[in-house]
């Protein structure tokens, strides 16, 4: 048979495909759309198969079923119940021993670790502050990241002070990076045409601009990581902003790894690299070992620009993060993107992806803290991210001290994803997290734009709504106001940190 | 020709004036009394000659496109930093992380390296492909990530020094290494194959050589006719098997 079980590797399937056979028309429809080989057909016996073990739950055959006949159900623990071990470490120890490698998972981190943003309520106003209606009085959302001027200087009524370069958002959220290698050129577009059409900024991640994508000019940040892949001069030239990435919230201290059956002809050229080459970023930047060596990259890329574009530091949120924020503001760097644990990536070993690392919250809180402290804060821009998933984390993150926020993993849910953490394997059946021509299809650039821009339109709606709710009429007026919010069933350490009262305080 | 005295300028003003003076048509500048400055050429997209007289700081010819640059004394560290096409020519040694993730472009250095010389450089067309030519000796990690290019090195004037330090190749998945004299095998790292080079390669470290011989004055035909052997990496995915897709 077709799923004959090597015993000896034998780890039980995550997913149950459950086929209606009353409504089952045999249509074959899921078949066409599983990427796993989960599903196929068998024509001796005329019957639809499903192969439990590589069902990753993706769940696009159900969405694709024309008579609802499929269900994917979560399997129950087959072992005997052991609260310590759990499925996933019984499971774990299995696939090492096996396969002699170390998994690789893709997404932000699945274990049940506390979400701050969940223990956090947001003020709003009665009687004495009145609220305002933000469909009928103006609401400003617009946003300035880069570095600021201490004070400015008139003379003969004219602007004397030179200013730092700055990005103008419409809104407060951008797109975070996410590279063309990790997701395919239908996404990286839709992605692109969304950021022109709301007036925000597209990060191109580190694998480099397609050519075609150069149109989005005005509206791009790109990235500059250890691998320097596609870094050049045009790509320099044709961002209004440039990242260097030191680091990523759901792999701290750990490179990226673009596994070369995802090297494409296409992404080879954009990167630089061979076709079919295992596309490596080391962890460090190898002329980078201090906080001086960071000045120089920053430098570097501000000479090569002429500084006229914000140079944004991307660090990812660890134990000492303060220290090191504070750091990276001293280097020179115009914004400084705090990517914390919850963050999503397109390949990461799971240990890592698991255990590394420190929370958005906890990190966004004591950077604010210790940047105001030194007087730093006033002079650069922070941008929260990783773990941002929804217009109240927002909300809740400009609150504790962000200027603005990256959606990554919102942006990929929005136009399909479902979390089925296949990323790595390039074989996304919503036809995102892959290179195949056959599944890059799945994804419409007009449609997938319009989702985009309605999520974040929709965002945009509901935090003036709150905005208004508070009675401020202007999202700078939130930055850091850490009085708009009260935890709940939170330890007084980590109100302490968050710098928030208690709820009823 | 234009002349620039770079004594006492720091180096943003001294890059300012380098770019306004290439903005303004000038092709070939001279550049006297440089110390230490940071960036110089640095993201430059015009072929335009720089020769420098003094010693240049880090980052020199970073993300450049085009231009020459020759340095008549000694230059520190991050040379041809991520540079794509043109040419650095150091009559003297050069520091570390020399042509860091350079993909297209020639490097010339008299002397030795430091640390890390030719780490992540990297090739992707055929017909565009970065060289490498160090006269003398090599600090450790030599072609760490290497991915593309040809890095040539030759030893002269070694004394007893090390030709090259430890974990030559680490990481190493693309492009070749050519090391005269042959190269300790303890000190290379485990992912990289030995082997003689073939005729073509001979070529090229013969086109190489003679042009390095032609710009700082040594005897091609002496140092072509002792061995040299080649180092490429075992594979394109040196981590492939590492990892097992998960969860
Ligand atoms: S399409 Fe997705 S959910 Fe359906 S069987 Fe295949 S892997 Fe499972
Ligand atoms: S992008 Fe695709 S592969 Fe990755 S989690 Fe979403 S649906 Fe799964």
């Amino acid at each position: 048979m077709k799923w004959m079980k090597d015993v000896k590797t034998y780890t039980p399937p995550d997913f149950h495909v459950i086929r209606d056979p009353d409504r089952c028309i045999k249509c074959k429809a899921c078949v066409e759309q599983c990427s796993f080989d989960a599903t196929f057909y068998d024509e001796e016996e005329d019957k639809i198969w499903n192969w439990d073990a590589k069902c990753v739950g993706c769940n696009r055959c159900a969405a694709f079923c024309p008579t609802e006949a499929i269900t994917i159900e979560n399997r129950e623990n087959p072992y005997r119940i052991n609260e310590s071990w759990g499925k996933w470490n019984v499971v774990g120890v299995k696939k090492r021993a096996a396969f002699g490698g170390a998994p690789v998972v893709s997404m932000g981190s699945d274990k049940p670790y506390i979400v701050y943003w969940d223990h956090m309520l947001i003020n709003a106003s009665q009687v004495t502050n009145p609220s305002i209606d933000p469909l009928r009085e103006p609401m400003e959302l617009k946003t300035f990241l880069g570095k600021k001027v201490d004070y400015l200087e008139i003379e003969d009524g004219k602007l004397k002070t030179v200013l730092y370069p700055q990005l103008e958002l419409e809104i407060p959220i951008m797109f975070a990076a996410m590279s063309y290698g990790a997701l395919n050129y239908n996404v990286i577009e839709a992605i692109g045409r969304a950021a022109v059409e709301l007036g925000t900024y597209f990060n191109s991640g580190e694998g480099g601009l397609h050519k075609d994508h150069y149109k989005f000019e005005g509206n791009i940040i790109v990235q500059v990581a250890s691998g320097r892949f596609g870094v050049y001069k045009e790509y320099l030239d044709v961002a209004s902003a440039i990242e260097i990435k030191i680091g990523q919230g759901a792999k701290p201290g750990i490179g990226g790894h673009l596994p070369g059956e995802k090297v494409t002809a296409s992404i080879a050229q954009t990167r630089m690299i061979p076709k079919g080459t295992d596309a490596l970023s080391p962890a460090p930047h190898h002329d980078i070992y201090s906080i001086e060596d960071l000045r120089q990259l920053i430098y570097a890329l501000k000479e090569a620009t002429e500084y006229k574009k914000p140079i944004f530091v991307k660090i990812a949120c660890v134990h000492n993060i303060a220290a090191i924020a504070s750091g990276v503001a001293q280097a020179g760097a115009d914004v400084i993107v705090l990517d914390g644990f919850k963050g999503g990536t397109g390949a990461s070993p799971q240990v890592i992806r698991d255990n590394v690392g420190l929370p958005i919250e906890l990190a966004l809180a004591s950077v604010d803290d210790r940047l105001r402290q030194e007087g730093l804060r006033g002079k650069i821009s922070l941008v929260a991210s990783g773990g941002i998933r929804n217009s109240m984390d927002v909300i809740k993150a400009i609150a504790l001290g962000a200027d603005a926020v990256y959606i990554g993993t919102a942006t990929l849910i929005a136009i399909g994803c479902t979390m089925c953490q296949q990323c790595h394997t390039g074989k996304c059946a919503w036809g995102i997290a892959t290179q195949d021509p056959f599944l890059s299809k799945r994804q419409n650039p007009n449609i997938a734009t319009q989702r985009l821009v309605n999520l974040v339109n929709v965002w945009a709606l509901e935090i003036k709504e709150t905005l208004g709710a508070m009675g401020i009429n202007s999202i700078e007026s939130l930055k850091g106001n850490r009085l708009a919010l009260r935890g709940f069933d939170l330890s007084e350490k980590e109100m302490e940190i968050l710098g928030i009262l208690h709820a009823g305080e | 020709m234009k002349r620039i005295d770079a004594s006492n300028l720091k180096y943003n003003v001294l890059n300012d004036i380098i770019r306004r003076v290439i903005e303004e048509g000038e092709n070939k500048i001279i550049i006297d009394g440089v110390c230490g400055q940071y960036y110089i050429g640095c993201g430059i997209a015009k072929p335009v000659e720089i020769v420098i007289n003094g010693v240049p700081g880090n980052d020199l010819g970073a993300f450049m496109e085009g231009p020459t640059i020759i340095v008549n004394e000694d230059a520190q560290d991050g040379i041809g930093n991520t540079m794509s096409s043109g040419e650095i020519i150091i009559h003297g040694n050069a520091g570390d992380v020399l042509g860091y993730s350079m993909r297209g472009g020639s490097i010339f250095v008299k002397g030795n390296v430091g640390y890390r010389a030719c780490i992540h450089m990297k090739a992707y067309k055929e017909d565009v492909s970065p060289t490498v030519v160090i006269g003398g000796c090599a600090g450790a990690f030599m072609g760490e990530y290497m991915a593309g290019g040809t890095l040539i090195l030759l030893g002269l004037n070694r004394d007893k020094k090390r030709l090259t330090g430890n974990y030559l190749g680490t990481g190493m998945h693309g492009g070749a290494i050519f090391v005269r004299h042959g190269v300790d095998e303890s000190l290379c790292s485990s992912e990289v194959l030995i082997s003689k080079p073939d005729d073509k390669d001979m070529q090229k470290i013969l086109t190489n050589v003679k042009k390095f011989c032609d710009l700082f004055g040594f005897d091609c035909d002496k140092i072509i006719k002792d061995e040299f052997v080649k180092i490429t990496p075992k594979s394109k995915r040196p981590y492939g098997n590492l990892y097992i897709p998960g969860p």
